[in-house]
């Protein structure tokens, strides 16, 4: 459902400014806080980072902060190169991987919250459990019925190439924490990531289960929710193209039935 | 969920307004308005079958400034969500989903901008 506002308890409030380094060259941060522990509601703290002690990247700042200056700060970080997904979160108003987006790609200060529209956990950490499960729910491997042959299941370099734009979304979350519809409908649209993983497997030439796929994917709110908003091609760290992805299912769904 | 008591993270006031999202929000609007711009229609063809006085009061509040101002945001919702219609329809062919998608945003605003305004400058 629309709800613009944010309920009660979730509503940030002003939160502490933290001390700035000296330096030339000082950016500010404000970023999200909530603390579980204190009953208290979220809060938006300042913080200073001295960019000539600190790596390029958003991420290198937030480390910068979390050692030198606040180690509560807490955040979902591994790979720093833009593979694993761990650090997806809302960076000057767009979802995006902190360890990929440049500091400088900013001017002034830069506000970091966690991917808009989720149960908070912890600080910039939200809880995923929903966009998991609906991954899960499509059934994300090859469904097969002619026996498995005895090497690999073999695929023309074409078919393969069809998967390209496709299998190397990382789940990361941006795309779908940026769509207004799931925003909105979290709890029966798919969201734009998963929908592009089912056309990933919609389109595999391997697979079997297209049929079946596709009556799972024929409903309301599973698939149509889309309104191409587009914010979901704009967002993603990796340049694909979840809508166009899901504008595909939508053909499919025609062409079956004409 | 396990917790219920957890906050929901900021989303739509955070997020930045990217001109993609805000032709989406203007499409629903000028499609509601359109609903409002219709009664008007059905108001004036209906007091034309009623009669010269019905028919000269809503001519009256059409030749009013704050009548042309409710007809012209008519127009232009009009035009605005025709554009959107033909947006959705290039989608709905399966193009328009790469950088061209900008394009198509700019034009659908600039778009209806100028022919409310080819209409309203030089047809009426």
């Amino acid at each position: 459902m629309v709800q613009l506002t944010l309920p009660k308890n979730s509503q940030p409030k002003k939160g502490k400014t933290w001390p700035k380094p000296s330096g030339d060259k000082v950016r500010e941060f404000h970023i999200y806080r909530y603390d579980p522990d204190s009953g208290e509601n979220p809060r938006i703290d300042t913080y200073f980072v001295d960019l000539d002690d600190c790596g390029p990247m958003v991420l290198d700042a937030l480390l910068y902060i979390k050692d030198k200056i606040d180690p509560t700060l807490t955040l979902r970080r591994s790979c720093r190169e833009g593979i694993c997904g761990s650090c997806a979160m809302n960076i000057g108003g767009l979802n995006t991987l902190a360890c990929t987006k440049g500091i400088d790609e900013f001017k002034g200060a830069i506000n970091v919250y966690p991917l808009p529209h989720m149960p908070v956990v912890k600080d910039l950490v939200p809880d995923l459990t929903n966009f998991y499960a609906q991954h899960r729910s499509i059934k994300p491997w090859l469904q097969t019925k002619t026996p498995e042959p005895r090497t690999e299941w073999l695929q023309a370099r074409e078919d393969r190439e069809k998967l390209d734009g496709l299998y190397e979304c990382i789940l990361c979350a941006c795309c779908s924490a940026s769509c207004p519809s799931y925003w909105w409908n979290g709890d029966r649209y798919l969201g734009p990531a998963v929908l592009l993983q089912a056309y990933r497997w919609l389109i595999d030439s391997r697979d079997e289960a297209t049929g079946e796929r596709l009556d799972d994917l024929e409903d309301p709110f599973r698939l149509y929710r889309c309104h191409t908003i587009m914010n979901c091609a704009n967002t993603c760290p990796k340049g694909l193209n979840p809508a166009k992805a899901i504008g595909e299912i939508k053909k499919m769904m025609v062409e079956r039935a004409v | 969920m396990a917790e219920p008591n957890r906050p929901l993270s900021p989303h739509i006031l955070i997020y930045k307004e990217e001109i993609t999202m805000v032709m989406s929000i203007m499409h629903r609007i000028t499609g509601v308005g359109l609903y409002a711009g219709t009664a008007l229609v059905v108001w004036w063809l209906a007091a034309a079958a009623m009669g010269d006085g019905a028919f000269a009061v809503a001519q009256g509040f059409f030749g009013h400034w704050f009548g042309k101002l409710i007809l012209i945001g008519y127009t232009w919702a009009l035009f605005h969500h025709l554009l959107g219609g033909l947006r959705h329809f290039v989608w709905d062919l399966g193009k328009g989903y790469g950088p061209e998608r900008y394009t198509m945003a700019w034009a659908t605003i600039g778009g209806s901008v100028v022919l409310t305004g080819i209409v309203w400058l030089f047809l009426i």
